[in-house]
């Protein structure tokens, strides 16, 4: 009985997961094809410049630059917001996984992926913030 | 060439290797640099930049339909990751301290070695498993489904295992890639799970490497919109191709292949590297 119990939540788990994950990928491919169309029409007659590297400007290296080009319309940003969706994917995933661990009571795995968590906050925000 | 005939260069190798490294696990990441620093003379950065943005797409894209099928085990991801996300970090930051030619024969080296590792599979496991005591504790334990039902596995040698996935991990933050290549090894050879459970768990894992390497990638600005959309989105469609096609496909031909195709590219990064072309 207590088996079929886990093995429904761990089925329930799964299934939420895998929901976040197609909704995280969906809606930053949505973004990025949106910004993509909009620097295409802009720029697609001009020669891409790939071969030297400049880096990219600050305003497409900090989440706030980010944000604050995208709400301009600018493709270039949008794309850059839409890259930031699918980086935060794999983020939302964790930390969902923590609440999903703790509802099933498997403490163990509530600090084991707390560490996971701790360590992906700390990269994402540490540098740039 | 203008930018909108580029894009579609760019588009159609993301989805080649969206699908080549979903169905054999290794990740996309490993075949797009290449692809883009030899085939279109894309700076190593700009490269590897866009890679690892594809690698959390392939990896998201495949995950979500993976876990529904049941091959891939959460608890074991989750308790690699800690290893994983802690060496993803420390690759970053040693990816500013060392020169593009290290770091293009460095890529040449784990080519080579993910070509030989994805030809030479260890032999599927049959018959029952013993449990070991510390996987046992760490609920590791599953089963998968095959064609004849559910079947038991039991991982071994996790202390083994959770090294190669730190080894992973910095590769994976250097190099821009997923290292599914070393996250398969570790979970196939050194802790004896099926080669459908590792590839899958792999899968299941390489977005949340990735991931903690990204941050700095995108602060360094080594993340270019115009390349990294054609390459992100070429990859979705190629990963979710490769998901589908899984759990017909006959896994040893195609790492056969797929071994000789980036042998052939390993050198030609080593090559660039020694050079200094790149």
């Amino acid at each position: 009985m207590a088996s079929r119990a886990r093995q429904w939540t761990d089925q329930n788990v799964e299934d939420w997961i895998g929901n976040l994950l197609r909704v995280g990928v969906t809606l930053a491919v949505a973004v990025v094809l949106l910004g993509g169309g909009i620097y295409l029409a802009r720029h697609g007659r001009e020669a891409p410049q790939y071969h030297v590297f400049r880096g990219e400007p600050t305003d497409l290296r900090t989440i706030s630059g980010i944000v604050k080009e995208a709400l301009a319309f600018q493709g270039r940003g949008l794309i850059q917001l839409g890259l930031l969706l699918l980086i935060a994917t794999p983020v939302a995933r964790v930390a969902f996984s923590v609440a999903a661990f703790a509802i099933e009571r498997d403490w163990l795995y509530v600090v084991v992926t707390l560490i996971v968590l701790a360590v992906l906050v700390y990269s994402l925000t540490g540098w740039h913030l | 060439m203008n930018i909108i005939e580029f894009t579609l260069l760019v588009g159609a190798s993301g989805l080649l290797a969206g699908f080549v490294g979903s169905l054999t696990g290794l990740g996309g990441g490993i075949i797009i640099t290449p692809l883009l620093t030899l085939a279109l003379g894309v700076d190593i950065r700009y490269a590897v930049g866009a890679a690892l943005v594809s690698v959390i797409a392939t990896s998201s894209g495949a995950a979500a339909a993976y876990v529904r099928e049941g091959f891939s085990n959460i608890r074991i991801g989750m308790f690699l990751e800690i290893a994983t996300a802690l060496g993803a970090v420390g690759g970053a930051m040693l990816a500013a301290r060392i020169s593009t030619g290290s770091i293009s024969i460095i890529f040449g080296l784990v080519l080579f070695y993910s070509a030989y590792a994805s030809s030479h599979p260890g032999h599927e496991r049959v018959g029952d498993c013993r449990p070991d005591p510390l996987a046992t504790r760490l609920k590791m334990n599953g089963s998968y489904p095959t064609p004849y039902g559910p079947k038991a596995y039991c991982p071994q040698a996790v202390p083994t295992g959770f090294s190669l996935m730190f080894g992973a991990g910095i590769l994976s933050g250097l190099l821009g890639i997923g290292s599914g290549a070393v996250k398969v090894i570790a979970m196939d050879q050194a802790m004896g799970l099926p080669f459908k459970v590792s590839t899958t768990t792999s899968n299941f894992m390489i977005g949340v490497t990735a991931a903690a390497s990204a941050g700095l990638y995108l602060a360094r600005g080594y993340i270019d919109p115009g390349l990294a959309m054609p390459v992100m989105l070429g990859v979705v469609a190629g990963s979710l191709a490769g998901a589908r096609v899984l759990p017909y496909a006959k896994t040893r031909w195609l790492r056969l292949g797929f071994g000789l195709v980036i042998a052939v590219m390993a050198i030609e990064m080593i090559y660039h590297g020694l050079t200094g072309r790149l």
